[in-house]
């Protein structure tokens, strides 16, 4: 989908280009927002309003599309002008675009993004991760304020299974003879909170079955099969309610929170931040997976998800 | 270092190809996959396609319903197939056939084809039985293209079959897929460069099978 192309500003070739020229754009908005910082708010399109579009980013990820949506909306609605740069792939790709200031907004995990960041950090709770994210973000970007909610790799069980084995916490999992088999990408025998974390911080002997669905469909079939006796599904995936799944409590934090935080590029004024933050405010955990919920049940698009969640919290 | 040389370093690396999920052992589920998904295809595709080259009948639709299969994203297969039958290795099993069956039938069809219809026409005056003309005369004669077809499949079978791994079968997917995720370039470009190595000596053992077949007398 070529969604640069929805709201031109100027007439362009194809989206290659896209992230030089909001290089460029954003250059001639940095040369004149210290002389009129409120320039960009002028709802009347022309001259003032042009190139000083907000580029809005997106991981090549549903949840986090709508979550960017969402933002894009907002600032729409407040009378910004937006360009959308969705379904990037990976961080790698993204990340220098934010840095660069081609891409001013992000919706990011800050678990994750943090161990990009900083892979030597130690940060395991919600509270040491949001503070460690504000020390390794590199000038020029800023961690605007976190959602409540947060989506991050969670341990998962059958209801069966659970009950079987009387299950709640992750430590529970110890008490099985001859360990327990976990469905997950390949990468999670390498993650530290993989079957190595496991051992050490609970005891548990976990083996890794490699589905490559990141806690998708397959993953979800494995565990039901019997082919694997946990899965590692994120905490946001409607998937774990439909299915009937029980996540297991990980009441020593092995597994690092992700709450949901927005990145903002210096571009990104006063007036458009509060109105993101607006936005994370009423993001819960339990609206993140209602959200998630109508992108799986009615296949419904992002944008339609996201405006009507902003009509009906009367953030539009 | 660039990406290629630490990739063939640690292809080279003895470490990497030990042990239970080595280079060795996955190279070895990867070359087992393939020579199965080829073996299974070619038991189908084989006698369907000599039958459709021989008859002529059936032509149609064998050159449709292998363009349309052709069409079809391994992936995609593999993840239906998945969805229905679990993980391991049906799924993928299944989609290389898939992938396999259309090269296979066609090699058949039109190495059949190919043969001068005179040579056919004198066989059948000598009072040789369809099949005396089939095995003694037409598959000989269009040997090259039939095994040219099987070449084609174990090409594209031994590439493909990185995506076993994605449900959680073996192979060289399984480096492939934890370098991909583990931003370890080095080892994924490693098992790409393994696979590479399997199917250019695959290849190349099919090349040297052709060329002794055209020395023999009778054979084309």
């Amino acid at each position: 989908m070529d969604h640069a192309l929805r709201r031109p500003t100027r007439p362009r070739g194809r989206t290659a280009s896209v992230s030089s020229l909001a290089a460029v754009a954003l250059l001639g908005l940095a040369a004149c927002s210290s002389s009129d910082p409120l320039a960009e708010d002028g709802g009347d399109g022309g001259g003032a309003g042009d190139g000083s579009a907000i580029v809005v980013g997106s991981q090549q990820y549903y949840s986090n599309t709508i979550i960017a949506e969402l933002f894009a909306q907002k600032l729409e609605a407040e009378g910004h002008e937006v360009e959308r740069e969705f379904e990037i792939g990976r961080r790698e790709v993204y990340m220098p675009e934010v840095e660069s200031g081609a891409i001013d907004l992000f919706p990011e995990y800050a678990g994750n993004l943090l161990q990009h960041l900083d892979a030597e950090s130690e940060a395991a709770t919600r509270e040491e991760i949001l503070a460690g994210l504000e020390e390794a973000l590199p000038d020029g970007v800023e961690a605007l304020s976190a959602a409540e909610a947060t989506d991050q790799d969670s341990y998962v069980v059958t209801a069966e299974f659970a009950e079987e084995h009387d299950l709640s916490d992750v430590g529970d999992l110890a008490g099985i003879d001859g360990g327990v088999r976990i469905a997950a990408n390949s990468e999670f025998a390498t993650r530290p909170y993989g079957p190595e974390g496991l051992q050490e911080v609970y005891g548990v002997d976990a083996e890794v079955v490699p589905v490559e669905d990141s806690g998708g469909p397959l993953t979800v079939r494995a565990l039901k099969d019997g082919d694997a006796d946990v899965a590692d599904i994120y905490s946001a995936d409607p998937t774990i309610e439909e299915n009937d799944l029980v996540v297991l409590e990980d009441p020593e934090e092995l597994v690092p929170p992700q709450p949901v935080v927005p990145l903002a590029s210096e571009a990104v004024g006063e007036q458009a931040r509060a109105a993101v933050e607006e936005v994370t405010a009423e993001l819960t955990s339990e609206e993140l997976l209602a959200l998630n919920g109508r992108s799986i049940d009615e296949q419904a698009a992002a944008e339609d998800i996201a405006g009507d969640w902003l009509a009906e919290k009367d953030l539009d | 270092m660039t990406p290629l040389l630490e990739a063939l370093d640690w292809v080279l690396t003895a470490d990497s190809w030990t042990g239970p999920g080595g280079l060795g052992v996955r190279a070895g589920e990867h070359l087992l996959y393939s020579l199965l998904a080829v073996g299974l295809s070619a038991l189908v595709a084989l006698p369907a396609g000599l039958l459709i080259g021989h008859t002529g009948r059936g032509r149609g639709i064998a050159v449709v319903s292998t363009g349309v299969t052709r069409a079809l994203p391994t992936l995609g297969v593999i993840t239906l197939v998945a969805l229905a039958a679990g993980i391991g290795l049906t799924a993928p099993m299944v989609a290389f056939i898939v992938l396999a069956v259309p090269s296979i039938l066609a090699g058949a069809y039109s190495g059949v084809e190919a043969v001068d219809p005179q040579i056919v026409d004198a066989a059948r005056a000598q009072g040789m039985s369809p099949v005396q003309v089939l095995l003694g005369v037409e598959v000989p004669l269009g040997m090259r293209l039939i095994l040219g077809g099987v070449r084609l499949a174990t090409l594209q079978v031994v590439a493909t079959a990185t995506l076993a791994a994605y449900v959680g079968a073996g192979g060289l997917g399984r480096p492939l897929f934890l370098g991909l995720r583990n931003y370890d370039y080095a080892m994924m470009l490693g098992a790409s460069i393994v696979v590479i190595l399997l199917a250019v000596v695959l290849d190349a053992l099919f090349a040297l099978g052709q060329r002794l077949l055209a020395r023999r007398p009778g054979t084309a």
